[in-house]
């Protein structure tokens, strides 16, 4: 059967069409992103990774049970561990997790829910908060020893001391993370609410605390992470670079925490000392580690049940 | 524009504006059932901030009926129904003038509670917004909240449910989240959630509008049932719907200042819905009826 010249039109029309389809070459430009974008993961993620390998390598020998029940010596250099400090750094994150959540959610959930903002005090408060998570940590150790050590609260070189501390410095942090997360509750479930005739404090009570939790426990995560590792506020609120005992309780006696500890043998000359700062450095992440597994396990385990 | 003050209002109005007179036109479908009224709109005027929403809103919503708003957007239907169980209080800007009776009381009296005012004037709202909790917790949540006097909250949920044509679908599944539910039935689960804690009122924010079709009909069968409990008040973009479910109808619209350029939401005109549909007085209404404009 003959083919008509129409047919054949159609015909090449159709192939045309088909071939503007076909993949034309590299997207240079595109491919050059994906690339600067790959670079980036990689340096951020292998300096962080060569930091983690350097300090196993470096501590991994003293990574023993000593490390974990001893006290500091510097005559025992091969047995010497970081038990007071360990003790430490766990009431002192354990004070700052019980002062910074009530009161960094209870002051988001004022400024989200009830704060006029046409207010001038409340916009002050606003710009404070901004403004106070950007001040130097050292700045809030000066605070602590003015007004919680000495001062008002009069507590003494104490664990607790550390905790307020730490506690004020990562206050914003909290705050702005709650707000954060208060804020991403839809509106229409407020209104639902408010709409069967529940009060205010029951519409915060029971919907819009409950969807905001997750964001919450994200911004403590980020909080705690940060007062973990802290050194300078503590130095000035009384943790001491060398104590030989555990502190009996948050309250009273003399306490050191992990990165202080570590500050004090890194700067040591013995290389055993370096070795015990490094095993330190390790015992510091796994702490940071299982704190955060915690709060994921947390957060998976509520965002599960809605 | 500046709120205009109670009782001023049969002077400014607009001349053109032809108002239906209700004593002749009351009544449903022929036109002569009176009008018992449950919420009674006086000279209610609400406005944003510098932006009067909608004026004068004289209108009288009858007792176990259907009354439909409709009008274009922006004509300030859903602000009047929002202002009658007090839902504008929750944006800050919102003025509230003039007034609206319901069981003898003014609600924007100084006295009166408007979370009580919410626990008798149920609403429901554009998008479906089940909490997300399970089907029975959003049932109970409401009688909870309010400390509605319940024997025992199994049953209560289980009426409930079955009030709101549901229990068969949801019985197996009652602690199941209300996520997990179609669109439709999300819908349903809030009508039955705001009739948990028996108000007499329900307010209906275009509920169909997120709605497939068959979704829809499910929606305007359960209101013409629970018509007989209940006086339902439902806003709706879709005139299909006024027509098929609505008693009454009011029509509102966007009338705007010469001189300012200022818009502002106003009833043009209200009565019996075949009335509306069939007989309109205002050529305005008879427009937008047959499409002719908004």
């Amino acid at each position: 059967m003959a083919t008509s010249k129409r047919t054949t039109m159609a015909v090449d029309a159709a192939k045309a069409t088909t071939q503007k389809l076909y993949k034309s070459g590299v997207d240079i430009k595109g491919e050059l992103f994906r690339a600067v974008l790959l670079l980036s993961i990689i340096v951020a993620v292998g300096m962080l990774g060569s930091l983690i390998a350097y300090v196993i390598w470096r501590g991994w020998d003293r990574l023993d049970w000593n490390l974990f029940v001893n006290n500091p010596s510097s005559i025992f250099l091969d047995t010497a561990g970081f038990a007071p400090a360990i003790v430490g750094t766990i009431y002192v994150m354990l004070g700052v997790l019980v002062t910074v959540v009530p009161i960094g959610v209870s002051a988001a959930i004022y400024l989200e829910e009830y704060a006029d903002r046409t207010r001038w005090y409340n916009r002050l408060v606003e710009v404070n908060i901004q403004n106070l998570a950007a001040v130097p940590s050292i700045v809030f150790g000066i605070l602590g020893l003015a007004f919680v050590v000495r001062g008002w609260l009069n507590l003494g070189f104490v664990a607790f001391a550390g905790s307020l501390t730490l506690a004020m410095m990562v206050l914003p942090t909290v705050i702005i993370a709650s707000r954060e997360a208060i804020r991403a509750v839809p509106p229409l479930i407020r209104q639902a609410s408010y709409g069967l005739g529940a009060t205010r404090w029951q519409t915060i009570r029971h919907n819009v605390l409950p969807a905001a939790t997750p964001g919450i426990i994200t911004g403590t995560i980020l909080a705690m992470s940060r007062a973990i590792g802290e050194t300078a506020p503590l130095l000035l609120v009384g943790a001491t670079t060398f104590v030989l005992f555990t502190p009996e309780s948050p309250f009273e006696g003399a306490y050191s925490a992990i990165p202080v500890q570590i500050f004090q043998w890194a700067a040591r000359p013995q290389d055993e000392f370096r070795i015990l700062a490094a095993a330190g450095a390790i015992v510091l992440l796994v702490l940071l580690l299982a704190m955060n597994s915690v709060a994921i396990w947390i957060r998976a385990r509520l965002t599960k049940d809605t | 524009m500046t709120p205009k003050k109670k009782g001023s209002s049969a002077k400014e109005q607009d001349p053109a504006m032809v108002r239906v007179d209700r004593s002749a036109d009351a009544g449903k479908v022929d036109q002569s059932t009176p009008l018992v009224p449950i919420i009674r709109t006086e000279d209610l005027s609400v406005s944003y901030g510098d932006f009067q929403a909608v004026e004068d809103v004289n209108l009288d919503f009858g007792k176990n009926e259907i009354t439909a708003l409709i009008g274009p957007s922006g004509c300030g239907k859903s602000t009047v129904l929002r202002s009658l169980n007090r839902m504008n209080d929750l944006i800050p800007t919102a003025r509230v003038s003039g007034s609206v009776h319901y069981h003898g009381a003014d609600l924007y009296s100084e006295k009166i509670d408007p979370i009580q005012v919410r626990r008798h004037i149920g609403m429901v709202f554009q998008k479906p917004n089940p909490f997300p909790k399970s089907i029975y917790d959003n049932i109970a949540y409401g009688p909870r909240v309010t400390d509605m006097k319940v024997d025992n909250m199994d049953d209560h949920v289980e009426q409930t449910l079955r009030r709101a044509a549901l229990w068969d679908e949801v019985k197996d599944k009652l602690k199941n989240s209300a996520i997990g539910l179609s669109g439709g039935q999300q819908q349903r689960l809030c009508i039955a959630r705001a009739i948990a804690t028996n108000p007499d009122v329900l307010l209906m924010d275009e509920p169909c509008s997120a709605l497939d079709p068959v979704a829809t009909l499910r929606i305007e069968e359960l209101m013409i049932e629970l018509r007989e409990n209940y006086s339902i008040i439902i806003v709706t973009h879709n005139m299909q719907q006024a027509a098929r479910v609505s008693d009454r109808t009011a029509f509102f619209t966007v009338s705007i200042d010469e001189d300012s350029g200022d818009r502002t939401g106003r009833l043009v005109e209200f009565g019996a819905t075949s009335h509306i549909f069939i007989d309109p007085s205002d050529k305005r209404t008879e427009d937008y009826i047959s499409g002719r404009f908004g």
